[in-house]
């Protein structure tokens, strides 16, 4: 079955450079450096990027930080909550706009 | 979760003949091929430090990862002359640490006369308690005493400090019941400062995953365990599953083993290669034969020198300190990250 996102794929990653060397090499170095322990542990940073890839949706990213989060550490109840940081964020975001409708709304109204 | 083990269910990886097969029948680069690449192919010994037993096969649990496919239903078990004969090798081996392992150990009926007599060779003794035989018969309550007066190191199995975590893996309540045998520990003074009481917990990941660093989950695993249940213990091990027995076959059937292999491979660290636990450690089996590891006992690969398998009965420590370490793709275990041994992280 042709699907337009394949499992496999994302042990594929690393080839991104084959068609433009530098930047997939500046790419990956400055991903490897953003993951490493700083002022954040790279577990925080994990979650982060658990949380990320479920607001953008990318199930590539969400296989690799779901294991990921799992490796250094961190229970079933750890990785929902950061899903739910994720939702609650992306919620937020749209409910916030209400305030926009509200003041459109009542600029409209008589 | 299943109560019995693979023998009994007559599963086909329950022979290490079939299991080697398995491992075998994969296109990973063999583990040995990786030791060439930075000459350490064939693996030797260094000095040896750690006289690993296993005095038996039977257990209460029926735990999802064991690598000795041990459970109630397990029949083999260490005789009291063949005790005996560890005894007598012991000495000869210039080990430092005698390890005591199975099963859970504390069920050979001549478990608590060995290590009386293990006591009388002033070796470090450690035993391998999976918690939860301590409350498992009142016969068994007074062991934190017992271990306590022949001054045990006592290494105990803790995957999480959840009960749904450490369930999935070790079975229902046992979470529960090795709470309840850690405040007996600590309640007698193991893990406590102040005391020369070791108490060691062993993490093992609770699926087919790499376990965290060893650091992070030992200082995350005292604060809660603190917090939450006011347990304190000393250090924490972190160890990978091999692919082997029972974890083998999980792999297998949930489809885990092909990304779990190739995830072990590309983990591969040459520094934890140099520093693998067979290089500094026997392992007897409950009838007297002579192994690298526990690992390799499982798969039955049994040291041969001079084309004869060492056993107890005839024990040549020079040819065994010459002899070259047998390999297979289930090494790539010890070797993945920071490397894996009974004693946790490698480097």
């Amino acid at each position: 079955m042709k699907t337009y996102y394949n499992p496999e794929d994302l042990k594929k990653f690393g080839n991104i450079s084959e068609f433009e060397p530098t930047l997939g090499k500046k790419f990956f170095d400055y991903y490897g450096e953003v993951f490493k322990e700083g002022a954040l542990t790279a577990r925080e940073k994990s979650l982060i990027a658990l949380a990320v890839s479920h607001a953008v949706q990318c199930p590539y990213c969400i296989d690799a930080y779901t294991l990921d989060t799992m490796e250094k550490g961190c229970d079933e109840k750890q990785l929902m909550e950061a899903v739910h940081v994720a939702a609650a964020i992306k919620s937020g975001a749209v409910l916030v706009h209400g305030v926009q409708m509200m003041n459109k709304y009542k600029e409209l109204s008589m | 979760m299943s109560t019995k083990s693979l023998l009994a269910q007559k599963h086909n990886l329950s022979t290490p003949e079939n299991q080697i097969k398995f491992l075998e029948s994969s296109a990973l680069t063999l583990f040995s091929d990786k030791l060439k690449q930075q000459s350490l192919f064939p693996l030797t010994t260094n000095k040896l430090e750690i006289f690993q037993i296993n005095v038996g096969k039977l257990c209460n649990q029926v735990c999802k990862h064991c690598h000795v496919d041990a459970g109630p239903d397990r029949k083999e078990i260490m005789t009291r002359d063949t005790m005996q004969l560890c005894l007598d090798t012991i000495v000869k081996s210039g080990a430092h640490t005698v390890d005591l392992t199975g099963g859970a150990p504390e069920m050979n009926p001549n478990f608590r006369w060995f290590v009386e007599e293990l006591t009388k060779l002033n070796r470090n003794i450690i035993v391998r308690c999976n918690l939860t035989i301590i409350v498992a018969n009142k016969k068994y309550y007074d062991l934190p005493t017992f271990f306590k007066k022949h001054k045990i190191e006592v290494v105990s199995s803790l995957p999480y400090f959840t009960a749904s975590k450490t369930d999935s893996q070790r079975g229902d309540g046992v979470f529960e019941k090795s709470i309840q045998a850690l405040k007996m520990l600590n309640g007698v003074g193991y893990g406590l400062e102040g005391t020369d009481l070791k108490l060691n917990l062993v993490y093992n990941p609770s699926g087919a995953f790499l376990p965290a660093d060893q650091m992070a989950l030992e200082t995350e695993f005292k604060e809660k365990l603190k917090s939450l249940y006011d347990i304190r213990f000393n250090s924490l091990y972190a160890i990978t599953n091999l692919p082997i027995s029972r974890f083998l076959e999980y792999l297998v059937r949930s489809e885990n083993y092909d990304d779990y292999m190739e995830k072990l491979v590309n983990a591969y660290n040459p520094i934890a290669a140099e520093n693998v636990m067979c290089r500094n450690t026997l392992s007897v089996s409950w009838d007297g034969f002579i192994y690298d590891c526990d690992f390799n006992q499982m798969l039955d690969l049994k040291i041969d020198t001079e084309n004869k398998f060492q056993h107890l009965s005839n024990f040549d420590i020079d040819s065994i300190n010459k002899r070259n370490i047998k390999v297979n793709q289930h090494c790539y275990g010890c070797t993945a990250g920071a490397g894996s041994s009974c004693g946790g992280s490698v480097i």
